[in-house]
């Protein structure tokens, strides 16, 4: 198992979230170009990166250029057939661009730029993330200027039948209220997830979370998770 | 076609300058030419009011690598083959009349100084002053230069990992912007700001060249008066995904022998980086401004010489290994044009469509060079009277204290500045070690090592305008203070020397006197000045600003482990104040802000005491003696008992001190002094080692409630709510 990081000229997380892979968590990472196109040597069981950043600058909408990127032409590809991709911050913005999640990220309710540690917890243990962390408020830095999730009723309530609500906001001790949500998403959503359980796409950045040193190492979990292989849990 | 005195004038010359260029060339200059010496020997390039005391201020030292004004930053051996670069700019004119651009461009340039070193920037800090935040203008100025900084910063991928905001009335047309920038070089792989080599091919690389910021240098030299507006074209455009790209191919290049020189383009443009780099080096170039790639048709040559469009360098490259920066600069999406080569002759030469527009020696451009040297007169100002007349006792002592902290904990010079760091980036790059650890100083480990930096800005300008030569020694001190509380040791200090017009001898007095006071206490504290800027001329109808020299400072911590944090940690332990209690409410901002007293003495001060401070403060965190440190700076020690506490929620009991003002206790303002806590079994081994040195025991750390000689205050959350909030209500 592998993980390959996709590199856009204006990405600004890779090398971090390459460091939190490889130096923390001990997995092998590839990383790659975005005007490459070869992913070959990757199989569904490895996982392909959207790092956080300004991908192509976004002076048009935050990851609307990115999706047509050569390189992002063969990820689209790589999760139609059930490989693991997971997109944070800029990366899930593409993802949804890409139409690979539903929904959009649009500009924070409060129009401004936010950073700060934001507690989040699993919505659900219906996928690979759900399954792999425990069931608390996690602290997890935001750092974004378009993070409101939103989505039509129709797509809403699709994603909550189905589970594909990864994560929510909420307080540290783990209460879900719109008063702990920092850009306005609805339903307090911070992640989702596709309907295969292979694309993840999530606001907060978890590779900020994963050091010793840092003193916050609420991420190394949710990485983690990308490791393992999903595997339907029957339905009682 | 020969520039008349007129046209030279009009550029910001002054007749005797005229005059001199005509000698230098043996003739009068055209307007091209004129035009380049107006913006190289403005005061923003030359330096040409000031470098007569900056080469006063102490430049050596044992980690130095280069000396101050040498290279585009300071350089500074840090040990295990690394070096940090860092170095502080203004740009108060240009965010004066277009915050958000200004302060965006502010932050690109001074990255850019830092990584045309070959240096990968780490940490942005920055350094922001406004007039009374009740004004819209300022509500207009904060947001718009905040959301700037925001913009580049966030975008370019470095993370803002501290700063300070102050709100003055003297501010008010006037604001303050300095950036600084941190970067992280291995040694010997540095570029220089040179060139050399005749034949070897001159590169623009980069951004395209438009008609922004033309003049940026001579505007930066005026006072900002109603017609500034005017001005607009003088402000530059910022692009931030440029400059992401230019920094990543700039790193590609380091360690492979391409490059004989690179210079970014900052103030002056084309101008100053040709020049600049032929003086250094001693030789001359011959471009052609035909190859220049640019945003507009039929730019003028003077427009492409002054040009100060942003995202830009100048790379001299070896001959014949062209192709292989090309490749970088392509692979990058990034113009790189050569638009000339390196001559033996030390003149540039400019070409435009195969016509010469400029013929001139290099070296007579240049700060060190040709570029004027002047002394201004100097006088002590007038008001230091009404400073000198002042009585604190005059004051009545404060008797509702807690109604007093209430006030003071909720002024926006000490009240959280939350709303504006959360619109930074602060944790890109995973080295920011201080946002789950809060300490005095931002610590930002160097990945690959057990290293980390302690960056810190300071400067308080009040304290500057009562006494410049004490107020320098502060400013310097302080940042200090806040590296040694941190667990970090001083290596080296950026200034931004940030005053009002020099021709005014009383302006020229501050800037003499503040500039000894740091030189003293940079010596004090081995923190040679590796570098800086100077800008003058922040002036209005209304006046000066306040004397503003801008402290940016650069600590090392040999292990991160050590570092040092500002946070109580456990009820029951003890809280002890290293330092000597003071009857001083003077140049605080208590006696300023509530009792509306401009005019006092600066706070008590002396720079041995302060060694002395320091060196207990290390010595007790290197003994583990003590488990938090947090300096007393504006608001005095009530302030800063809240802020130790409200990180983890905690509370304090204190008792007052019997023998001074109850409000001198609480909110006075004299220096040197660090609120510490204890572990109460290690109070014993902490007092044993602070020995002789002056110290209080003030009280304990409680769960959560606030005690003052016994009397409920209220418990922490109500305070942190209201010191939190402040600024944003204010704002909405």
């Amino acid at each position: 198992m592998k993980f390959g990081i996709v590199v856009f000229p204006g990405s600004n997380c890779d090398r971090d979230m390459q460091h939190a892979l490889q130096d923390e968590l001990q997995q092998e990472v590839v990383m790659l170009w975005h005007k490459d196109k070869d992913l070959s040597m990757f199989s569904t069981d490895d996982c392909i990166v959207l790092p956080g950043g300004f991908s192509y600058g976004d002076y048009l909408r935050c990851g609307a250029l990115a999706r047509f990127s050569p390189m992002m032409e063969q990820v689209i590809g790589f999760a139609r057939r059930g490989g693991k991709v997971l997109g944070v911050c800029n990366g899930f913005q593409i993802l949804c661009e890409a139409g690979l999640l539903p929904g959009v990220l649009l500009q924070n309710d409060n129009q401004k730029f936010i950073c700060r540690n934001v507690y989040i917890r699993k919505t659900s243990e219906q996928n690979l993330m759900g399954k792999a962390v425990e069931d608390k408020a996690l602290k997890i830095p935001v750092a974004h200027g378009e993070g409101r999730y939103f989505a039509d009723e129709a797509t809403l309530a699709h994603l909550e039948q189905n589970n594909q609500i990864v994560f929510q906001y909420c307080d540290e001790n783990g209460t879900v209220d719109r008063k702990f949500n920092p850009n306005g998403a609805i339903n307090d959503i911070a992640g989702i997830c596709n309907e295969g359980r292979n694309v993840y796409g999530m606001m907060p950045h978890p590779e900020r979370a994963c050091s010793d040193t840092l003193n916050n190492t609420d991420g190394r979990a949710i990485l983690k998770a990308l490791v393992e292989s999903w595997v339907a849990v029957p339905t009682a | 076609m020969e520039a008349t005195l007129e046209q030279a004038r009009q550029l910001g010359l002054q007749e005797a300058e005229f005059e001199e260029i005509k000698k230098i060339l043996g003739r009068t200059p055209n307007f091209n030419e004129t035009a380049m010496y107006s913006v190289m020997w403005s005061e923003h390039c030359s330096y040409k009011n000031s470098i007569k005391y900056l080469k006063k201020l102490p430049r050596e030292g044992s980690r130095l690598l280069v000396k101050a004004g040498e290279e585009n930053a300071g350089l500074v051996d840090i040990g295990d083959g690394l070096a940090v670069v860092f170095k502080i700019e203004s740009h108060n004119h240009p965010s004066a009349i277009e915050p958000f651009q200004g302060a965006a461009t502010g932050v690109g340039g001074i990255h850019r100084d830092i990584f045309t070193m070959g240096a990968r920037p780490v940490a942005a800090l920055n350094s922001l002053r406004f007039g009374n935040l009740k004004h819209p203008k300022t509500q207009h100025l904060l947001k718009g230069i905040v959301k700037g900084i925001s913009h580049y910063g966030n975008c370019f991928g470095v993370p803002t990992v501290g700063g300070e905001v102050y709100f003055e009335d003297c501010y008010q047309t006037n604001p303050l912007v300095n950036a600084m920038s941190v970067g992280i070089v291995k040694v010997g792989q540095t570029f220089s700001a040179t060139s050399y080599g005749e034949g070897n091919p001159v590169f623009i690389v980069g951004a395209a060249t438009g008609k922004d910021g033309i003049g940026g240098a001579s505007f930066a030299s005026a006072d900002i008066t109603e017609d500034s507006a005017e001005q607009l074209p003088a402000v530059q455009v910022g692009d931030p995904f440029e400059e992401k790209k230019l920094l990543e191919a700039c790193m590609e290049l380091v360690g492979k022998n391409l490059v004989i020189g690179m210079q970014d383009m900052g103030a002056a443009g084309i101008s100053c980086s040709t020049s600049e780099m032929s003086a250094k080096g001693q030789h001359g170039m011959k471009i052609d401004l035909s190859k220049v790639p640019t945003r507009q048709e039929n730019m003028k040559a003077w427009e492409m010489l002054l040009s100060e469009s942003q995202e830009r360098m100048l790379i001299v490259i070896e001959k014949g290994k062209e192709a292989e920066v090309q490749a970088i600069f392509d692979k990058w999406d990034i113009h790189c044009e050569q638009i000339g080569e390196v001559t033996k002759e030390e003149r540039l030469k400019y070409y435009l469509n195969g016509e010469l527009m400029a013929d001139v020696p290099g070296e007579s451009l240049v700060l060190g060079g040709g570029a004027p040297v002047y002394e201004r007169e100097y006088k002590e100002p007038a008001y230091f009277a009404q400073v000198n007349a002042f009585d604190q006792d005059s004051i009545p002592e404060a008797q509702d204290l807690k109604a007093v902290a209430e006030q003071i904990i909720r002024l926006p010079n000490i009240a959280s500045k939350r709303w504006v760091y959360e619109q930074y980036d602060s944790m890109v790059g995973t080295a920011n070690a201080s946002t789950n650890n809060p300490s005095d100083a931002a610590i930002v480990r160097i990945h690959g090592t057990e290293k980390a930096l302690a960056v810190t800005v300071d400067c308080n300008s009040r304290y500057v305008f009562l006494n410049p030569y004490v107020g320098g020694m502060i400013a310097v001190s302080e940042a200090a203070r806040n590296i040694v509380c941190s667990g970090g040791q001083p290596v080296g200090v950026t200034n931004c020397l940030n005053f009002g017009n020099p021709y005014n001898p009383e302006v020229y007095y501050q800037f003499v006197h503040a500039l000894r006071g740091m030189s003293d206490a940079c010596i004090q504290f081995d923190a040679p000045v590796t570098g800086g800027n100077v800008s003058f001329y922040n002036q209005s109808e209304d006046g000066p600003v306040y004397p503003t020299p801008t402290i940016g400072m650069v600590g090392v911590l040999d292990n991160i482990a050590d570092a040092m944090t500002l946070d109580f940690k456990n009820e029951g332990d003890h809280i002890y104040l290293l330092g000597r209690s003071r009857n001083d409410i003077n140049g605080s901002e208590y006696l300023f802000k509530l009792h509306n007293v401009t005019h006092s003495p600066a706070p008590h001060f002396d720079l041995q005491e302060e060694a002395a401070l320091q060196n207990k403060v290390a010595e007790l965190i290197k003994n583990k003696l003590i488990r938090s440190a947090h300096d007393v700076s504006e608001g005095g020690l009530f302030p800063t008992l809240l802020e130790s506490a409200a990180v983890n929620g905690k509370g304090f009991s204190i008792a007052l001190h019997k023998d001074l003002r109850k409000d001198a206790f609480l909110f006075g303002e004299a220096q040197s002094r660090v609120v510490v806590s204890v572990r109460p079994d290690q109070q014993k081994a902490f007092e044993a080692v602070v020995g002789d040195h002056p110290m209080e025991h003030l009280g304990t750390v409680t769960a959560g409630d606030i005690l003052i000689d016994g009397a409920g205050w209220g418990t922490i959350p109500e305070w942190k709510v209201q010191y939190d909030t402040a600024i944003e209500n204010e704002l909405s």
